[in-house]
């Protein structure tokens, strides 16, 4: 059985062939065009961007280093001790130890609070599920990524340092950028 | 033949000084390959950052300008090392053959005429030997040894790989390159460089000669090893080709040779095509100036040099063959044959 191509049948244009006269022709001016779009790259000047001098913005919604948060009035801690974060986490990086508010030691707003918290940054995927968990909004995702250190136990983040104000290391896409 | 005949052709053309001024003139000249290798080093690493939108080196010192020396150091302090399977009088020998025979092969490049230095008649030249060019090709063919013993007494596949590499692409296009400058000779009538080079005065040779330019530049580019002919070193078929299994100083001699080949062949092409220390439009500055203008001339070559690597890809091994004997050598021929003609009937 013969395949007879059909009326669909592509037509396969290929590159005129190599050598000769015409070929050599071909390959002096495919230089020459190469040698031009090199030179014009060298005249665009570096897209290197120097990363620990210069740093490329984030967006808003860029999700970095964790952060806890107090209500701005009260002062008090967002944070009841759920444990919902610490559910939520595919990665089971957060842990949480929950203790009661007494009326001497008010730390929260509701009924207990978060003795500890604890991120293990070296863990962490940075999926955002614990800011998504949160039924106070009391973590968030900052915008930090700058968290490289020597040891593995101190990438574990304690519940000061994550309430703190972070320093702002890295710049903030503005709107429209 | 006598000794004294012997020195009668060597001094029959330029000028041949006494034996302390050549000296000195040898320390100069080294000492001077060694400041301009550095800083075609740099110069090359920026540009070609720059052909890929890239920085290139820009952290030591000002603007990475250190970046040489720091190269250099940091060779220097290697441990020695050398394979088991290595032959190791062959493995020491092999960089020495290239850094000499590139050395030697710098000293014959003119970058000026005679002056008179504290009243004595120097030329600004390592020699200005009655061969002439066949000096530059007769230390090119040793050249070639340093390469293939290096890769041969390196005791590893690759590096033997690219040593025969090295050795056949030699071979082949030494024989472009030589018939591509004879038309240079026949026009100018002498062997001698400075000779040539004053033959230019009025209309460079890059004119009447441009087939031959072309040539010469295409053939260079392979025998000094450089992209798009980097067979031999081949970095992503043969790790690196004749030079896998040298480290340290070694390494840095060959580096340093190829580097200085760059400038030998760079230096030809100035002396042969491009008039040499001579200004076109009747510019004639004072003879001091005549080294700079050679070096303003070899570090345009330079910049094609880098600019070529940035653009083509690396050959195939048989295309580079094909290209070599078909195309170059009677392309070569022709050249040397029609300006051969054009000179018997001007004459």
């Amino acid at each position: 059985m013969t395949w007879t191509p059909g009326d669909d049948m592509l037509v396969v244009q290929r590159a005129p062939k190599p050598g000769g006269a015409g070929g050599t022709y071909r390959a002096f001016g495919e230089t020459l065009r190469g040698l031009k779009t090199t030179m014009a790259r060298l005249f665009e000047g570096p897209k290197t961007i120097s990363y620990p001098e210069e740093k490329v913005p984030v967006y808003p919604r860029f999700r970095g280093r964790h952060r806890l948060h107090r209500f701005e009035d009260t002062g008090l801690e967002k944070c009841v001790g759920c444990s919902l974060c610490a559910a939520a986490c595919p990665a089971d990086c957060i842990r949480v130890v929950a203790a009661e508010n007494t009326p001497e030691n008010r730390v929260s707003a509701g009924e207990r609070y978060a003795a500890v918290y604890e991120i293990n940054l070296a863990r962490c995927i940075f999926c955002g599920y614990c800011e998504v968990a949160c039924p106070f909004d009391a973590i968030t995702m900052g915008h930090d990524y700058e968290m490289s250190d020597y040891s593995r136990s101190d990438l574990i983040f304690t519940k000061e340092m994550l309430l703190a104000e972070p320093l702002e290391r890295t710049p903030l896409r503005r709107e429209g950028e | 033949m006598t000794e004294g005949r012997n020195l009668a052709v060597l001094g029959v053309v330029g000028y041949a000084e006494e034996w302390w001024i050549q000296i000195i003139k040898s320390v100069i000249l080294f000492a001077l390959a060694v400041q301009i290798v550095p800083v075609v080093l740099i110069l090359e690493r920026k540009l070609l950052g720059r052909f890929q939108h890239r920085y290139g080196p820009n952290r030591v010192g000002p603007l990475g300008f250190a970046q040489p020396l720091a190269d250099i150091i940091k060779l220097a302090t290697k441990e020695d090392f050398r394979p088991s399977t290595s032959i190791g009088f062959l493995y020491t020998l092999a960089p020495m053959i290239s850094l000499l025979t590139a050395l030697a092969a710098f000293a014959i490049i003119p970058f000026g005429d005679t002056v008179d230095i504290f009243g004595k008649t120097v030329g600004l030249y390592g020699l200005d030997v009655g061969i002439g060019v066949l000096y530059v090709f007769a230390f090119g063919a040793i050249a070639f040894y340093g390469l293939m013993l290096g890769g041969w007494a390196s005791g590893s596949k690759y590096s033997f790989l690219g040593a025969m590499r090295a050795a056949a692409q030699l071979i082949s296009y030494e024989v472009a390159m030589g018939l591509s400058l004879v038309g240079v000779l026949m026009t100018a009538g002498t062997l001698s460089l400075t000779g040539i080079v004053q033959a230019q005065e009025g209309m460079w040779y890059i004119v009447p000669q441009f087939v031959g330019f072309l040539i010469f530049l295409v053939a260079g580019f392979a025998e000094t090893n450089r992209a798009p002919f980097d067979l031999p070193e081949a970095d992503a078929e043969l790790v690196a080709g004749y030079n896998t299994e040298y480290g340290g100083g070694k390494f840095a001699s060959y580096f340093f040779a190829e580097y200085v080949n760059i400038l030998v062949v760079s230096g030809i092409a100035v002396t042969m095509f491009l008039g040499g220390w001579q200004l076109p439009f009747g510019i004639d500055p004072p003879h001091w100036v005549d080294p700079f203008v050679v070096l303003g001339k070899i570090s345009l070559f330079v910049f094609l040099f880098v600019w070529i690597r940035a653009t083509l890809p690396r050959l195939r091994y048989d295309q580079l063959m094909s290209f070599g004997w078909k195309v170059l050598l009677p392309l070569a021929t022709l050249n040397a044959l029609v300006t051969a003609i054009v000179v018997v009937a001007v004459s």
